[in-house]
């Protein structure tokens, strides 16, 4: 749509063309509001609500009644906020809604906004946000779906419902006939087009022609969409709409999509040659078209970028600056190191390399200009505990196997015998020593795969006999009775889907069916917190690396932020269009990346909240998120069965790994970034040469302007091996800090 | 073909007589059919919308198979209370049932008996959930041990052999990487050349491990040896065991040989244990026995139909042994045979030459008929019964004649037993069963097989109408038990010829259709049974 400034000019000046002033505003409205807004994401969402069919001036007296109603009830502080949002001088109230008024108010926003733009279409800018943001409140139904008639009623509109299969198959014809290069471009109109074209029909209760037109077009779509073709098939009746989840998301949001300035020059040309206003309108409603200058994409291009539910992401949303560089390590290691370097005199050769060849170390000497400053954001300090741990990481980091393409990792596979198919999450802790797993039966179990044992802290009467001045006070704290290899934690009412360690191996985080996140002590083994908030089911939770922090997102397609010491999120991520699938932590905590049902991959800042990158791609629901471990990529496997590797910093797809033919639910790259392994549903771990991957990529400057990626298919020079379990999904891969790969999953006999 | 598929995904709505099925069930006598139309689609609309939520639920449970707490769940998510008692890892048996020209899928409740529970011991509790490490791969190699897959399933074993040229060992799928350069030479060698391929790959195949050695000559040792038990022990290990393909050319030698030696040293036991063998062998569903039919037909053939499997051919019982021999032949036509191996009609071809031989010996002639017969009614119709006049005058000939040796008249007498396959002729022949019609057809077997169809007859009327009192109106989706109805008696209308399959090779027709004089009842229905034996003569059929 009119987002660019070029395109939102052309469009004013054709006045024929009856919805155009306030669907300009719409784009209008949407550039502006990226950067305002996305501090609370939400209220990106209700972008057209626009009540299309009522002209400008119909608008601006629906806003007057709006504020004369707000007036009456004595509600002065909206009268005041929506006359403030929308401009409006403070007479406006008695001009009855002229023209003048329109102009006037519309001069006074438009040196806010500062783009060149006509009066009627910043009068429509005004009416469109003063209308998202007055509608709800004057609804008295108390629907916790917000702007659902809102949202329907801009379908009211109709033209004659014959005609559809008519203009649809003559806009089919056309981009059959353009020139091969616009052809493909052209093509990613189909399917949004289709998709609205028959849900107005079926909002206007032409349930046949709605038939018609979905068995007569449906089969010309992409086969990636067939997922939400599905849903909508079975959508057929208006009053099916009404909660229907999908059909909000399709509404709330527009369809983005990516086409260079030619072709839209000439598919605008000819929907006003032929006076096609039905779908001229529903492209500059419903669709945001992102237009660049440029050589039009290729079919491949294009196809590599879509298949997400609302489109491609804009080119602006993924421009924001990521600190992408992983953040200093403390110095803590020098004076033990000694010490141990003596200890092992013989083999000082490897241990005077460390402090290089160990990449977190070197780097961290000095500051990444990548790296978000060092207070970015708040951090745990670091107690004398982890910074023991730091020191077996750093010692076992010496013994590291360097893996490459000739140097395959071993894998070490932990089935789970008896789980009857009820496994559903598993995690490791970082030096490999527990084992947990969540499962269908809502119980949480923790193994420990060393010889040491899992022992309780002893209650609080026998805490009291201990001497607390005694050296191994810590020993003498667990109770040795109950010492064993496994322990069960009660408390969900659901299935557990999501499950992860501290860092710190003090406490584990599950997250479950019955909406919670709960907090799990592993010295009590008992339940300390249960984080409320998600109302439905909890699908996965990640602790960050820094501990502290973790992150849950959910059905309710929000994730949230928490503290460990905070019973509400600290931040909540809003954006995706369907349930949140999966989350990770960047390694330097400052970053969320989640997945979805949506099929889009977001990143979200930790500081700010915003949304910080949109990768599209992916064709199924995205369960399995990686970052490399230098925080640079991130990689995704998604029900589809592919991998796609996503450079964070320039905010473009680099890769894509075919192979798996089942959902992936497993993504780990090895201590060093050499080796991505991929575990999937088909009972496979596959590696991946990661480093090829990442170096092959030649960003230059064009790639990383206009986001035209150009991928190669070289899947297969990537995939380094196949091992194939005996009917064990993989639904969980861990890499231990010397590089040996665990794969854990159930046996389902 | 998607966008068949498509539509039909948009049409899909529950019928309207299940609304009104619903209806009922819930005291809503007459429900009109613009409403019943209006909330089927309603309904539908709704299923449709639990399935996907409770998709979700199976996709985060890392699960294949949609259960029913996944519907649960997404009726939670809906808000909507659950439907409580559906708990199964398995599928629910629906069931189907007709009647009053309805048809109704049903979810069969039985009344259960609270103190039956109560008193019944405590199933024993089931095992905890536990954690086993294995070496998936050791740097790079995937270990051959039983924790993980054997190294290659059954479509690789096919395409190893069929496709020689794009040999890889399993795990290692193509990729120019160090461990397929181990293999390179082969791959090289053979370009081009695909018989060069065949020859070189089995070295690679037929290597066997230390353990593999040995377990090779334990079940080669128990197959053969005297201890029953554990004969049976390693019969069960050779059908269910998935790591076997490597041995299997040992196999298939190991068999063949012994079959050579044995006929020549009519050692019947031995032949028993090598044809027990082969048939675990086909009943292992991981191996890919097409590339050792070669080996294993002819031994079976030779089961079948050689002259003299025993020391004493008029006492032991070598017939049984050919029966089992012809049935595992017959199990192997159906299975392997293919356009291009043809293996069906070689062997009915065989079967049939030695047959029309007339210097060819009782036992052979035996074989040849209990093979022949064993391929089902078709062959049956078309190859034996055509002979039967002729086969009688010889049966006749040895039976009625100077008595020859004892010898061709045992042989004479199984012949006979095995020329009258009254439960085929019963099927084909229309019904009265007339003494002097039989005897013009069939010669000097046709009185007998004529009393033997009768018999036959009743016995199926008989037990249908058992049947037909406690399972007519209901039919169970139970592979051994397929009933087949046209309706209940008070339908009327055409009754289309049906087919039914039974597992065990038994192909039934329905009656010859217009033989006016036959007074039949108004409705014929069919009931095939099968028992768990399997065997022919377990097999009936009833006509009501």
């Amino acid at each position: 749509m009119a987002a660019v400034q070029g395109g939102l000019v052309d469009a004013s000046e054709e006045k024929d063309i009856k919805t155009e002033p306030s669907s300009d505003g719409c784009g209008n409205n949407d550039t502006n509001d990226a950067r305002p807004l996305s501090t609370s994401p939400g209220s990106n969402a209700p972008g057209g609500n626009a009540k299309t069919s009522s002209g400008s001036t119909e608008e601006q007296q629906t806003l007057l009644a709006v504020l004369q109603f707000l007036k009456k009830n004595n509600l002065t502080e909206s009268v005041e906020i929506l006359r403030r949002e929308a401009g409006l001088p403070e007479d406006s109230l008695d001009l009855k809604g002229s023209d003048s008024s329109g102009a006037s108010s519309g001069g006074s926003a438009g040196g806010v906004d500062g783009v060149g733009v006509d009066a009627s279409a910043l009068l429509s800018r005004v009416t469109v946000s003063s209308s998202a943001g007055v509608q709800a409140p004057m609804k008295t139904s108390g629907e916790d779906q917000p702007d659902v008639n809102v949202v329907l009623s801009a379908y009211s509109q109709q033209g004659d419902p014959a005609l559809y299969e008519t203009y649809y198959s003559g806009l089919k014809r056309f981009i059959e006939t353009v020139l091969d290069c616009h052809r493909a471009e052209l093509s990613q109109v189909f399917y949004p087009l289709f998709v609205h074209m028959y849900l107005e029909l079926v909002y206007n209760n032409h349930e046949n022609e709605a038939k018609s037109f979905f068995e007569k077009f449906s089969g010309d779509q992409e086969c990636y969409y067939e997922e939400d073709l599905r849903v909508l098939s079975s959508l057929t009746k208006k009053e099916h709409m009404r909660g229907n989840e999908t059909l909000l998301d399709f509404r709330t949001s527009k369809f983005v999509l990516r086409i260079s300035r030619d072709s839209y020059q000439l598919l605008k040309r000819h929907l006003q040659e032929r006076q096609n206003n039905q779908i001229w309108n529903i492209i500059q409603e419903h669709l945001y078209i992102d237009i660049f200058d440029g050589m039009p994409r290729s079919k491949s291009q294009i196809d590599a970028m879509s298949g997400s539910l609302a489109g491609e992401a804009k080119r602006d949303a993924n421009k924001s600056k990521v600190y992408y560089g992983l953040l200093k390590e403390p110095e803590i290691e020098l004076p033990l190191d000694d010490e141990d370097e003596e200890a092992e005199n013989e083999e000082g050769k490897p241990k005077k390399k460390k402090p290089k060849k160990d990449s977190m170390g070197s780097k961290s000497k000095k500051q990444d200009p990548n790296a978000p400053s060092q207070t970015r954001i708040p951090l745990p300090e670091l107690k004398d505990s982890d910074k023991l741990d730091k020191i077996m990481y750093m010692k076992e980091a010496t013994k590291r196997i360097r893996l490459g393409p000739e140097t395959l990792p071993s894998i070490c596979f932990y089935s789970f015998l008896n789980a009857y198919q009820g496994l559903t999450a598993v995690d490791l802790t970082d030096d490999s020593s527990l084992i947990a797993g969540g499962f269908a039966d809502s119980t949480v179990r923790v193994w420990c795969v060393t010889p040491k044992k899992l022992r309780k802290v002893k209650s609080a009467a026998d805490l009291n006999l201990i001497d607390k001045e005694s050296d191994d006070v810590l020993e003498r704290i667990m109770d040795e009775k109950t010492a064993s290899e496994s322990k069960i934690l009660y408390g969900h009412s659901g299935p557990v889907y999501g499950i992860s360690f501290s860092p710190d191996r003090n406490y584990l985080l599950s997250s479950s069916e019955d909406g919670t996140v709960r907090l799990w002590s592993l010295q009590t083994f008992t339940c300390l917190v249960g984080y409320k908030g998600h109302n439905y089911p909890v699908w996965d939770t990640q602790f960050s690396p820094h501990g502290y922090y973790f992150v849950s997102g959910g059905h309710d397609r929000v994730a949230r932020l928490w503290a460990t010491d905070h019973y509400q999120p600290l931040r909540m991520f809003a954006g995706h269009l369907a349930d949140i699938t999966c989350t990770r932590f960047h390694p330097n905590s400052n970053y969320v990346a989640t997945g979805s049902s949506d099929r889009t991959i977001r990143l979200w800042d930790v500081l700010t909240g915003n949304c910080v990158r949109i990768f599209t791609g992916h064709k199924g629901p995205i369960h399995a998120l990686a970052f490399s471990p230098n925080g640079k990529f991130l990689a995704s496997g998604a029900t589809d069965g592919r991998v796609l590797l996503w450079d964070i910093g320039h905010g473009l797809m680099i890769g894509e790994l075919k192979g798996h033919t089942d959902t992936i639910y497993a993504l780990r790259f090895s201590r060093d970034g050499e080796i991505l392994a991929s575990g999937s549903m088909d009972n496979t771990v596959r590696l991946w040469d990661s480093m090829k991957a990442f170096d092959d990529l030649e960003t230059d400057d064009f790639t990383a302007a206009t986001g035209h990626i150009h991928l190669q298919d070289n899947s297969q020079e990537l995939l380094l091996g196949t091992y194939m379990s005996k009917s064990t999904p993989v639904i969980h891969l861990h890499f231990t800090r010397r590089n040996l790969l665990l794969a854990a999953g159930a046996y389902n006999p | 073909m998607a966008e068949e598929r498509r539509q039909k995904q948009c049409s899909v709505v529950l019928p309207t007589e299940s609304m009104k099925a619903m209806a009922e069930s819930v005291g809503v006598g007459q429900l009109q059919e613009d409403s019943c139309v209006a909330l089927s689609e309603e309904v539908s609309y709704r299923i449709k919308e639990i399935a996907q939520d409770a998709l979700k639920f199976m996709h985060h449970g890392k699960r294949r198979k949609l259960t029913t707490s996944d519907v649960d769940n997404a009726l939670k998510l809906k808000n909507v209370e659950p439907l409580y008692g559906f708990q199964s890892q398995e599928f629910i048996p629906f069931r189907f049932a007709s009647g009053g020209g309805r048809e109704l899928h049903f979810y069969e409740e039985k009344e259960v008996d609270l103190s039956d529970i109560i008193n019944t011991p405590l199933p024993r509790v089931p095992l905890d959930v536990s954690l086993k490490a294995h070496w998936l791969s050791i740097e790079g190699m995937q270990p051959a041990i039983p924790e993980n897959p054997p190294p290659a399933t059954k479509e690789q074993q096919k395409s190893e052999s069929t496709e020689p040229l794009k040999v890889v060992k399993p795990g290692q799928e193509e990729e120019g990487t160090i461990q397929n350069k181990t293999q390179g030479t082969t791959a090289t060698d053979g370009k081009g050349k695909e018989k060069g391929m065949i020859r070189l790959k089995p070295r690679s195949t037929h290597e066997l491990s230390v353990e593999q050695q040995l377990y090779y000559k334990e079940i080669t040792e128990a197959c053969v040896g005297s201890c029953e038990a554990k004969r049976a022990e390693a019969l069960q290990s050779i059908a269910t065991d998935p790591g076997l393909y490597q041995m299997l050319p040992r196999f298939s030698t190991f068999i063949s040989e012994g079959v050579r030696v044995n006929v020549v040293q009519n050692n019947l036991a031995l032949l028993i244990y090598l044809m027990r063998m082969v048939k675990a062998l086909m009943d292992n569903p991981t191996l890919y026995l097409e590339k050792y039919l070669h080996e294993l037909i002819p031994a079976v053939v030779t089961c079948i139909v050689s002259k003299q499997l025993c020391l004493r051919p008029d006492v032991d019982n070598h017939w049984a042994l050919r029966d089992f021999a012809a049935r595992l032949m017959a199990q192997s036509c159906k299975t392997f045979s293919t356009t291009t191996n043809n293996i069906q009609s070689r062997i009915t071809k065989t079967f049939t030459k030695s047959w029309l031989d007339d210097k060819t010996q009782w036992t052979t002639r035996y074989g040849c008929i209990a093979g022949l017969a064993e391929l089902g009614p078709d062959v049956i119709k078309t190859l034996i019964l055509p002979r039967l006049s002729v086969e009688g005058a010889r049966i006749k000939a040895v039976m009625e004649g100077p008595v020859v040796s004892n010898i061709d008249k045992i042989g004479a007498d199984h012949v006979q037993k095995q020329s009258l396959l009254e439960f085929v002729i019963a099927k084909i022949r229309p019904q009265p069963d007339n003494v002097e019609q039989y005897r013009s057809d069939y010669g000097y077997l046709g009185p007998m097989l004529c009393s033997h169809v009768m018999k036959a007859r009743t016995q199926a009327a008989l037990q249908a109408q058992q049947v037909n009192r406690t399972t007519l109106t209901i039919t169970q989706p139970r592979p051994t038990l397929s009933v087949s109805q046209s309706g209940l008696s008070g339908s009327s209308g055409p009754r289309t010829p049906s087919i039914i399959k039974v597992p065990s090779s038994l192909t039934l027709m329905s009656p010859r259709p217009g033989t006016p004089s036959q007074p039949s009842p108004p409705a014929t229905k069919y009931i095939v049974m099968a028992t768990s034996a399997g065997a022919a003569s377990t097999q009936q059929v009833y006509v009501l």
